[in-house]
């Protein structure tokens, strides 16, 4: 791995969640896939080790220290390393906890993000049934009743949903406007009218919980609205700005977590009377698997960087961080279960649920066609602008 | 707020560690070092202690040459609020006497409530040092620690656990415990801990601070001379005599005890 000159704080940062992982994560990350089990007592543990909230400024009882996403990046690949559906947790809490820093007032990160610096977990909901790739089309309604609002709608494939205690929410304010008709609200668990409907059965991050959530008449005070009514989309992409680099992160720590067992496996491993990995086929393999991550994570980190030295629009660096972080895992992943071989396809091994979690990283937080939509637009922009 | 001390020994990677077949010595050149396990569950339990008891202070205390800080580091990132050096060039060489006794002379300048110690340490496994350290001070010992169930400044309800069960006992502190691995989960060092132990300056008491007599420290206040060392041999687990009436049992008893009676 190459020198990114990590600040003293940083270092310490990857270093409490590599022994974290190897510690508390390794020893049950089969179990929890299998059964499905929510890493609470995990998540807690994360909190504990004060790494719930590197990404949360220190007045609010976090330890941001000026650089939130690329800590929140860094301990997001550490903890992929060894299992990309217990990270999630940590990984998605932030991007509930996104909303509130990009668009809350001051009263409102007082409220919560002292919380979530303290280990509640956050979840973010947009996308709905009928509202994947096209959130515009969402249904769940926000409408104004006397000093608050009243929620009807139901949210679907929500990360963390039923877990978490503290949901940032996209409505629809004002349906007739649009992209400019939505605002973002905050929920918390418990709230009256606010329930979860059935958790997904999936193919990868089986330790993390996805669910529908419902809202049925949940009366909400207009305090929990973040930023003003109608700019919901906009707080929205901006926490997409953020949050994608987030995303590239556990697809590269899975990538890397594959390619450090598959040369470990490489070297073991004997056949025709040597370890595989004195084949040059193979040797190249593992060449190129290296290259794909390094170069992943030196993309990852310069736009971590930028977005924390305060870019305007980071959009197109987000999309690609994401996107190609992304497409290595998977292919990083699945060329790892072919370095295993025939134990690699057996669940005996470590190796097959990289691949099945690294497929989620394709798919959520803007597939990558959506990824690829975005890169190009802001392409013909800049050129326009020419 | 009560001070509870917690000893550490700096050991060698118990992964590593090689007996030297010519000399019978651990060879411990270029070996990783680590806190002795035992020790860090001592260390958790005084964590465990303070936060129980609403307040208060860890102090993590070793005796050992100057990289031994960084065992003490190490404690300071999993929660000790404090950490002291004893370091001086007249403390090598000491045996477990004369180690205990630079213990108790640092007990005596922190004045704790509580003193926690594994309950030997891996390298050596003696388990003379906390036992010893209670005898310097005067002091109550409950060894093999498995729960303290109580704790108020001045007593302690504690259990502890021998071959032949569980005791349970009533302790007026101060006093020294030394614990097994059963009584806690060590926590893991957490980024602010180990933030603050990079930073922490950790004070070296050498004999002057200490008033010390260097000829009761050190190589000098050793009696001990290591005549050979080997792993020790596996011990036999004792019989029970589980079937059967008492007084089968007792017969059973009776008849081991006569076996092993010298002729």
């Amino acid at each position: 791995m190459l020198d990114y000159f990590l600040s003293e704080e940083q270092s310490l940062m990857v270093a409490t969640a590599r022994e974290l992982a190897e510690r508390k994560i390794l020893p049950v990350r089969a179990r929890y896939d299998e059964e499905e089990r929510f890493p609470h007592e995990i998540f807690r543990a994360i909190a504990e080790a004060d790494l719930a909230g590197v990404y949360i400024p220190e007045e609010y009882g976090g330890s941001a220290g000026g650089s939130p996403i690329m800590n929140m990046c860094l301990v997001t690949e550490e903890l992929s390393k060894i299992c990309g559906g217990i990270a999630l947790s940590f990984a998605s809490s932030a991007l509930g906890a996104l909303p509130i820093l990009i668009a809350g007032d001051e009263e409102q990160k007082r409220r919560w993000l002292p919380r979530m610096a303290a280990g509640a977990l956050g979840a973010f909901a947009i996308t709905e049934a009928d509202a994947g790739s096209d959130p515009v089309a969402m249904r769940t309604l926000a409408v104004r009743d006397g000093d608050g609002y009243v929620l009807n709608g139901t949210k679907m494939f929500i990360t963390n949903g039923g877990e978490a205690e503290i949901y940032s929410v996209l409505a629809m304010t004002d349906r007739e406007k649009g992209a400019r008709g939505a605002s973002c609200f905050v929920v918390e668990k418990g709230a009256p009218g606010f329930g979860f409907g059935r958790k997904e059965s999936k193919m990868g991050i089986r330790a993390s919980a996805t669910r529908e959530l419902i809202f049925q008449d949940c009366r909400l005070p207009a305090a929990n609205r973040l930023g003003r009514e109608g700019s919901g989309f906009m707080t929205a992409m901006k926490t997409f700005d953020s949050s994608r680099p987030g995303v590239g992160s556990q697809a590269l720590g899975i990538a890397a977590g594959a390619l450090a067992l598959a040369i470990g496996y490489a070297r073991e491993r004997k056949q025709f009377g040597r370890p595989i990995i004195s084949n040059q086929g193979l040797q190249w393999m593992l060449a190129d698997m290296a290259t794909q991550v390094e170069a992943a994570r030196a993309l990852i980190y310069a736009t971590a960087r930028w977005i924390d030295a305060g870019a305007k629009r980071p959009t197109m660096a987000s999309a690609m961080s994401k996107c190609f972080a992304s497409d290595v895992a998977m292919r990083v992943t699945i060329d790892a279960i072919q370095v295993f071989g025939g134990v690699g396809y057996s669940k005996e091994y470590p190796i097959e649920k990289y691949a099945r979690d690294a497929k989620i990283t394709q798919i959520y937080e803007g597939t990558n066609q959506i990824q690829r939509d975005e890169i190009a637009l802001a392409l013909i922009r800049e050129a326009a602008r020419k | 707020m009560m001070e509870i001390m917690v000893c550490l020994k700096q050991v060698p990677d118990a992964a590593e560690v090689r007996v030297d077949p010519a000399t019978r010595t651990l060879m411990r050149q270029g070996v990783a070092a680590m806190v002795n396990p035992f020790d860090l569950h001592a260390l958790e339990e005084g964590v465990r202690c303070r936060e129980r008891l609403g307040g208060g202070r860890v102090t993590a205390v070793s005796m050992g040459p100057p990289q031994a800080a960084e065992a003490l580091r190490e404690a300071l990132a999993r929660g000790a609020d404090a950490a002291v050096l004893l370091g001086s060039r007249v403390f090598a060489g000491a045996d477990t006497l004369a180690t205990s006794r630079v213990l108790a002379l640092a007990a005596g300048k922190l004045a704790p409530g509580l003193i926690l110690a594994g309950k030997q340490a891996i390298d050596a496994d003696t388990g003379q040092v906390g036992p010893e350290l209670a005898a310097w001070l005067d002091w109550p010992l409950v060894c093999y620690v498995a729960k303290i169930r109580e704790i108020s400044p001045a007593r302690a309800v504690v259990e502890r656990r021998l071959d032949s069960g569980r005791e349970v006992l009533e302790v007026d502190l101060p006093a020294v415990f030394t614990v097994i691995r059963e009584i806690n989960e060590p926590r893991l060092p957490s980024f602010k801990g180990r933030l603050r132990a990079k930073k922490a300056a950790i004070p070296v008491w050498d004999e002057r601070e200490l008033g010390a007599d260097p000829a009761e420290t050190g190589l000098a206040g050793s009696p001990t001379a290591v005549a050979e060392i080997f792993p020790p041999p596996r011990r036999e687990r004792g019989e029970m005599p589980t079937a059967g009436t008492p007084a089968e049992a007792a017969r059973l008893l009776a008849g081991k005890i006569r076996e092993c009676r010298p002729a």
